[in-house]
């Protein structure tokens, strides 16, 4: 680490952090190995790292928030603020410094607010507490907070409960309680990651501007580089519960001096190259440390003589909620959709959230009931045929969900998730025969042989979502439908999996449609790219081209949103000192 | 499209691999629960009730419990007790009292051959039964010499009124009660789980369906519908009291398993298995039901040792088990007109016996749950 462009009078001094965690009698775990860094003064820190890496352990020891039954912090430990050490300090104490001096907002904003309690009385609560405020005056202060976070007609908002508001909006609240009280310094946990691009670009904004404007520090945590770019004037990068680089941004996306940062900045999909295979950390790790150089690029885009293989028409689906004694209110979730997909090729499929991208997915495999339209799957209608006859389709379109850790069951070890799909189909001639097949599969997904005697929790994110593909790849499908598939994992996993994907695409002959609010996957992984939103198709084009010259201004605001990382000439304040 | 050759064709020859098959849900459950020292110590006393259970049902222990072998009463061997006049069994009477005080002769003397009563003779009434009496009255006498014989003053527990010895007694009652509860769980988990399957599983009608059943069941007072249940089956035993049991107590496992079912319907690994074709049943019983096991399981622990304190409770009531079969509930019941008398043993014994059986199960299922579950225990350690 470097200690040469430490702000000389630092806001928070953190020297030598250890935290354990007591796993049971026998077992503990160092989370954080002792890492040291300045939050200086008015400027906003980035911690970046993946999943694991003790990020946002640290800032829970600034907060003093860990659970003290089963964390042990290294009494040598220093997190200085204002001249004293939070390691050790009395809880009463702590207590009095958090919301006060240093607040925090949280990933999610569902969850983080009380649901039986207006927006208003949580805000007024806050600066009752802290600020002594109390009737009228907080009730006024509140107001003013609410506008500044943005929040349109804040006195008919205030009086609204949670779940009233978007997430958006939610988020809006936790930023007005965070600054409530004028705090020195912001931690923010991924506060960006559970939003849509169009609502992170907003928050980051906002953040930034409050920043600036009461002049506090925020301590940004996050795993997406590409987030930190726009807002951070000096990045820490954590693995594995250590700092392997921090310095100025500028240097950081410029001049990365470690090659896990540089790795770090190169696996994820950037939106203007499309090399035929992602870097990965691996790449970088070993060897000499510069990584792959000079991937041919993949050519991606539909020419108009490709096969098609799944037509659909019209599709509609709606919702029904009960209202009244006798009434039904209708809620149209996907409206007149129709599209084609070629064989071989990938249909992305974008939109923010309640665009009715995922309902077209499970609508599309009858795991909804369509309400209208038709699908054409060779020149047979699957939305029309029985249960029956839909059965021999049924595995011939196949799903891979967002969240690998709740798609499999964690009572089946991977040998019985592998073989019950082959075995309700009727694939293979007999257990063994269906055994080697999932061995089989075991090894074309990249895992090891063993794997095949063990439980889902026992792998990780990206493993797991491995195991689900696999799962897939035993019905020899024609389309695979990824919702969200690669969003929960960590860019380094996440690039693997991508990679895995399109060699399976080019081995098999797959047709995707790949459902994803990340705009840079989509147009990294996709011939075409469908733009949706309220449940209708605003735009469909070859991705590039969509892009390039995207039409419709619900694209363009969508594009427009996109973290763009660093780039040269961006004007910014460079370090806090 | 993948062709059959494309995956067919191995690439490496297979075989079975040298490997460890991980540990299971149960596994790491019983590791967890065996650092936990106060469930180990719980477990092993709800197996030696178990094993007792099991041991007097095959006639390995207790099997003479039966036999009179103390005298009326007899009281612990280890309490300094001076005899004092006791009753004759049927009644506080002291005019069979002998003067000596002794016993073991109240008995004798009740079952000596009658003497003929004065002016018998002379009414000339023919006894049809004389014969019969006589027999019955010459085996009595052989019994009579050798139980009295053998009849002892003391007891190591003490006796019941007819001089039974309290340990085997309660060993033989806990035959019962236990097989009881635990016969009764069963049957309520049984019914409760499918039914909560289904309700929960499929929704709709049939959850409307099941949940107007189990609102009445459960809106009739427990007690009442027990006594309408014993009054339909028109007889007493141990069948029937299982029986009752389980059909007045699957309510609470419904309303649990239905609610673990429509939490798990909606997970993606249920969608998942949708997707790859997975039928009603494959999904409820193969995917789900796993799931939910653990809930099953402490379910019937809970279950267990709430219908063992009912048995008791119904027995004690005479609701329960017939007279000629012994239970924890029916020594309570014999014991609360003795308690006048002061003869406390029966009731210490049986309560003993309970209190120890329910506490440990009690806390060997709160052990349980938190070793199926341990992010419900939320700290580690101490």
């Amino acid at each position: 680490m470097d200690s040469t462009d430490i702000a000389l009078d630092p806001l928070v001094r953190i020297r030598d952090l250890r935290v354990t965690f007591r796993l049971d009698k026998h077992h503990t775990f160092e989370a954080v190995k002792g890492i040291s860094f300045d939050i200086p003064k008015n400027a906003t820190i980035a911690l970046v790292g993946e999943s694991g890496s003790g990020k946002s352990v640290t800032a829970l020891a600034i907060l003093g928030l860990l659970p003290p039954e089963n964390t042990i912090i290294d009494p040598k430990s220093q997190i200085v603020y204002g001249g004293r050490n939070i390691v050790g300090m009395p809880p009463a104490d702590l207590r009095a410094l958090r919301g006060a001096d240093i607040s925090m907002i949280f990933q999610e904003p569902m969850t983080s607010l009380n649901p039986v309690f207006t927006v208003g009385f949580q805000l007024e609560e806050v600066l009752r507490l802290h600020m002594g405020l109390s009737g009228a005056a907080a009730r006024k202060r509140s107001i003013a907070l609410l506008n500044e976070v943005g929040i349109p007609e804040p006195e008919r908002r205030i009086d609204m409960f949670p779940s009233q508001m978007s997430g958006g909006q939610q988020q809006r609240v936790m930023i007005a309680m965070a600054i409530a009280c004028e705090p020195k310094l912001l931690i923010a946990d991924e506060p960006t990651t559970a939003l849509d691009v169009t609502i992170q670009k907003q928050i980051l904004d906002l953040i930034a501007d409050l920043q600036k404007k009461h002049q506090m520090s925020v301590l940004f945590i996050t795993h997406d580089l590409a987030v930190v770019g726009e807002i951070a004037d000096r990045v820490v990068v954590m693995r594995n519960g250590e700092i392997r680089e921090q310095g100025a941004a500028k240097q950081i996306f410029e001049d990365p001096k470690d090659t896990y940062t540089k790795a770090l900045l190169k696996c994820r999909p950037q939106i203007d190259r499309r090399p035929a295979r992602l870097p990965v950390i691996d790449d970088f790790m070993t060897g000499d440390g510069m990584g792959p150089t000079n991937i041919p690029e993949r050519k991606r885009g539909l020419s108009p003589g490709d096969p098609i293989v799944l037509e659909v028409r019209k599709l509609g689906k709606s919702f029904y909620s009960r209202e009244g004694v006798f009434g039904k209110r209708e809620f149209k979730a996907v409206k007149d959709v129709s599209f084609t997909l070629a064989r071989g090729k990938t249909m992305g499929l974008v939109g923010e959230s309640g665009s009715g991208k995922t309902t077209v997915g499970l609508t599309l495999m009858r795991l909804h009931e369509a309400t209208t339209g038709e699908a054409l799957f060779e020149g047979r209608d699957i939305l029309a045929m029985s249960a029956k006859e839909f059965m021999q389709y049924k595995r011939r379109i196949q799903i891979i969900f967002q969240n690998p850790y709740a798609s499999l069951n964690p009572r089946f070890i991977v040998g019985q998730i592998l073989t019950e799909p082959m075995q309700i189909h009727g694939i293979g001639a007999n257990a063994q025969e269906r055994t080697d097949l999932a061995f089989e599969l075991l090894q074309k997904v990249g895992l090891p042989e063993v794997s095949f005697y063990k439980y889902p929790h026992e792998f990780s994110g990206g493993q797991r979502q491995r195991i689900a593909i696999a799962r897939c790849l035993t019905l020899k499908p024609d389309i695979l439908i990824c919702d969200e598939s690669v969003s929960a994992l960590d860019v380094s996993v996440q690039a693997q999996v991508l990679n895995l994907l399109q060699d399976l695409q080019a081995e098999f002959d797959l047709s995707y449609i790949f459902i994803s609010h990340d705009l840079a996957v989509v147009k990294y992984i996709s011939d075409q790219v469908m733009v949706m939103s309220e449940g209708e198709i605003v735009e469909i084009a070859n991705s590039d081209e969509i892009y390039r010259n995207p039409r419709e201004a619900y694209t363009k605001r969508l594009l427009a949103s996109i973290p763009k990382g660093w780039h040269p000439g961006q004007a910014h304040a460079g370090a806090g000192a | 499209m993948p062709t059959d050759a494309a995956l067919k064709s191995p690439a490496v020859p297979l075989r079975e691999i040298p490997h460890v098959v991980s540990p299971g849900l149960w596994t790491l459950a019983w590791r967890r629960l065996k650092t936990d020292s106060i469930a180990m110590v719980c477990l092993a006393i709800v197996a030696a009730f178990l094993l007792l259970m099991l041991a007097s049902g095959l006639g390995l222990v207790a099997k003479d419990w039966a036999r009179e072998v103390g005298v009326n009463y007899a009281p612990p061997s280890w309490l300094d007790y001076s005899p004092e006049p006791v009753p004759a069994p049927g009644g506080p009477a002291t005019s069979g009292t002998s003067p000596d005080g002794a016993p073991g002769t109240v008995i004798a003397d009740a079952l000596k051959p009658e003497a003929p009563t004065p002016g018998a003779d002379e009414s000339k009434i023919v006894d049809p039964l004389a014969d019969v009496m006589k027999d019955i009255r010459s085996g009595q006498a052989g019994v009579k010499e050798a139980a009295v014989e053998e009849r002892r003053a003391t007891l190591p527990f003490g006796g019941d009124k007819w001089g039974r010895d309290i340990i085997a007694k309660t060993i033989k009652g806990s035959e019962t009660s236990i097989f009881v509860g635990l016969a009764a769980a069963v049957v309520a988990v049984f019914i409760g789980t499918v039914l909560g399957a289904f309700a929960g599983y499929y929704g709709r009608w049939v959850d409307d369906v099941l949940n107007w059943f189990y609102s009445v069941f459960s809106s009739i007072p427990f007690l009442l519908l027990i006594l309408a249940v014993a009054a339909v089956l028109q007889q007493k035993g141990m069948f029937t009291i299982v029986l009752i049991l389980g059909l007045t107590g699957w309510s609470g496992v419904f309303r649990l398993i239905r609610a673990e079912y429509l939490k798990h319907k909606g997970r993606e690994y249920v969608m998942a298995a949708d997707a790859l074709g997975a039928s009603n049943s494959r999904k409820m019983f193969l995917h789900i039901f796993p799931n939910v096991s653990h809930v099953v399981l402490v379910q019937l622990s809970i279950l267990t040792v709430g219908f063992i304190k009912a048995e008791v409770i119904l027995s004690f009531l005479g609701f329960g088990v017939p007279v000629d079969v012994v239970s924890w509930g029916s020594m309570l019941n014999e014991a609360q007109n003795e308690l006048i008398l002061g003869k406390w043993w029966q009731l210490v014994a049986a309560t003993i016996a309970m209190a120890t059986l329910v506490t440990a199960f009690s806390l060997f299922t709160d052990a349980l749950r938190d070793a199926l579950d341990p992010k419900l225990k939320g700290r580690t350690g101490h």
